[in-house]
């Protein structure tokens, strides 16, 4: 397995049947993402690449096209591409504790009750969430929310780590904290990570390569961009690098001169 | 750690402005919520009481009361099966209540499982359950005689039959509900098809569920009232009519106070076990 070839999207399309006829969403769309790489789909709201993330997930099927993992074709949605969503998407009824413990007892049946239980806690520990864990999602803020969205899609131990715009519907502050927490987590674990967003500051920051997206319908990957910023990043400190600047306009170019938004 | 929470304060220390209007006046009363539901049910007596002195037939509050003390001192006096006290009557009444009840949870929630998850099985039984829906629950109550031939499981069947509607279409209309989102974490986990359904469906679905249980405990007690007049036997129903049959209007007005307490004691009974379950705020 070479490292450039751990995730595999290659040339998916997806097209939807709509009262109005068919609708082709997402067209040709090939990527590459390596072990431990951070790859991040930029594109504006409605082009199509959440639909993408979702057919790695395996929750929507691609109409041709397909994605391989690690050698083995994704043919439906799995524990090793652990999904992080915009709404967090918690049960209700669960505390924090208890919904990420629903992924350990299903990911890792074979642990003991004890095993399992430290392995929540270690996962809550990373998010910094460790004294909340009694608490349900309705006693929580949205940011912490967030973080056992991610404390529970990590205790999965997926290959790849799929995040959907999963800071959007956070104030500017919090999503601030939480880039940082991921930040700090992927250099940690390694993880690989494929996310969604339609912050361009936000991907430059975290991303090793960004795929631009062109627009819908039939959206593709127009451009793929290398970030070749040293890490471990300080969003202040690359701000003030000429790489950062140019990196931004490139990309602003491509989303607002070259594929701007018709309405 | 995120300082989210330090705003709320602030908002807590500003004083209510709205210092002149009525409702903040009796807010500052401690015993407001007392005084004020006291004031209403007073207002009510003395409606009555005016009512009364016009309309001869009616007795007043007081005949009420004196007439019936007997009955209110003595709820559980028991002399033979045609003369027990009023909590008597209330047992009997909630037991069939309660049976015709637990049959309809048994089969309306699975029943609604199923309505809410397949669409065909919607498609084939909706019509069906929206005809059935409104007939009034006492137009079965001479099948379930004529099957049953008594009078108890009678009025069970009708209970049966009146909870079961607000049951079945609450479960199945809460399954439809569950957020698609809540599904997809239970597919990315490849949950079994019972482990999506006790982990995540029915969960989803409980505050659904649990206030269809709520609607149907109200309505299986208003029927019960009639569906008893209409069979006999021991009851709270039975009693209306016994007492009707003895022209007592004091034991029936007592008997009217008794069912709406008892009413009122099962909605709230059931709203608390509601938010025990659900751990959230309901209705």
């Amino acid at each position: 397995m070479t490292r450039g070839h751990f995730l595999n999207i290659s040339d998916v399309t997806k097209t939807f049947e709509t009262p109005r006829g068919l609708y082709p969403a997402i067209q040709g769309c090939t990527l590459t993402v390596g072990q431990g790489e951070f790859v991040t789909l930029i594109g504006h709201s409605g082009c199509g690449k959440s639909t993408l993330l979702s057919i790695v997930a395996g929750l929507t099927h691609p109409t041709t096209g397909g994605v391989i993992l690690e050698g083995k074709e994704v043919t439906g949605p799995g524990p090793d591409r652990g999904m992080v969503f915009q709404q967090h998407a918690l049960l209700p009824w669960l505390s924090a504790h208890d919904n990420v413990l629903l992924a350990v007892e299903e990911v890792f049946p074979s642990l003991s009750r004890k095993e399992q239980a430290d392995r929540v806690m270690h996962f809550l520990e990373i998010v910094g969430l460790s004294e909340a864990f009694q608490k349900y999602p309705a006693e929580l803020s949205g940011g912490m929310c967030q973080r056992v969205g991610i404390a529970r899609a990590l205790a999965m131990r997926p290959k790849v780590l799929l995040l959907d715009e999963p800071f959007g519907a956070l104030d500017a502050l919090t999503r601030g904290h939480l880039q940082d927490e991921v930040l700090r987590i992927w250099q940690k674990f390694g993880q690989t990570v494929l996310m969604v967003t339609h912050d361009v500051d936000e991907a430059i920051l975290l991303s090793d390569r960004i795929a631009l997206m062109t627009n819908g319908p039939g959206a593709t990957i127009g451009e793929v961009v290398r970030v070749d910023l040293p890490r471990p990043r300080n969003r202040r400190v690359i701000a003030g690098m000429p790489a950062y600047h140019d990196l931004k306009v490139r990309i602003l170019e491509f989303l607002y001169e070259r594929y701007e938004l018709v309405s | 750690m995120i300082q989210e929470k330090s705003v709320t304060s602030e908002v807590q220390r500003t004083p209510a402005p709205d210092r002149l209007s009525v409702p903040s006046m009796l807010k500052r009363v401690p015993v407001g919520g007392i005084l004020l539901p006291l004031v209403g049910a007073a207002l009510l007596v003395g409606v009555w009481a005016v009512v009364s002195q016009l309309a001869p037939f009616l007795p007043n509050p007081v005949q009420t009361v004196t007439k019936s003390w007997d009955l209110i001192r003595h709820p559980f006096f028991d002399q033979g099966p045609n003369n027990k006290g009023i909590g008597w009557q209330v047992i009997y009444s909630l037991g069939r209540v309660g049976l015709g009840f637990g049959l309809a949870i048994a089969v309306g929630i699975p029943a609604g499982l199923v309505l809410g998850l397949s669409s065909v099985t919607r498609k084939m039984w909706d019509p069906v359950v929206q005809v059935l829906r409104p007939v009034s629950p006492l137009a079965w109550l001479p099948l379930g005689l004529a099957t049953f031939q008594a009078a108890t499981p009678a009025a069970v069947f009708t209970i049966f039959i009146t909870a079961l509607w607000p049951i079945l279409l609450n479960t199945s209309a809460g399954v439809q509900q569950v957020s698609p989102a809540y599904v997809q974490v239970g597919r990315i986990l490849q949950l079994s098809r019972r482990k999506m359904m006790t982990r995540i469906l029915i969960p989803a679905a409980l505050p659904h569920i649990l206030s269809g249980l709520r609607v149907s405990l109200g309505v299986a007690w208003l029927v019960i009232v009639a569906s008893e007049m209409l069979t006999g036997g021991v009851g709270i129903g039975f009693f209306v009519w016994d007492e009707w049959n003895n022209l007592s209007l004091e034991h029936i007005i007592l008997a009217i106070a008794v069912i709406g307490f008892v009413g009122l004691a099962l909605d709230r009974l059931m709203l608390a076990a509601a938010r025990r379950i659900t751990n959230q705020p309901l209705g």
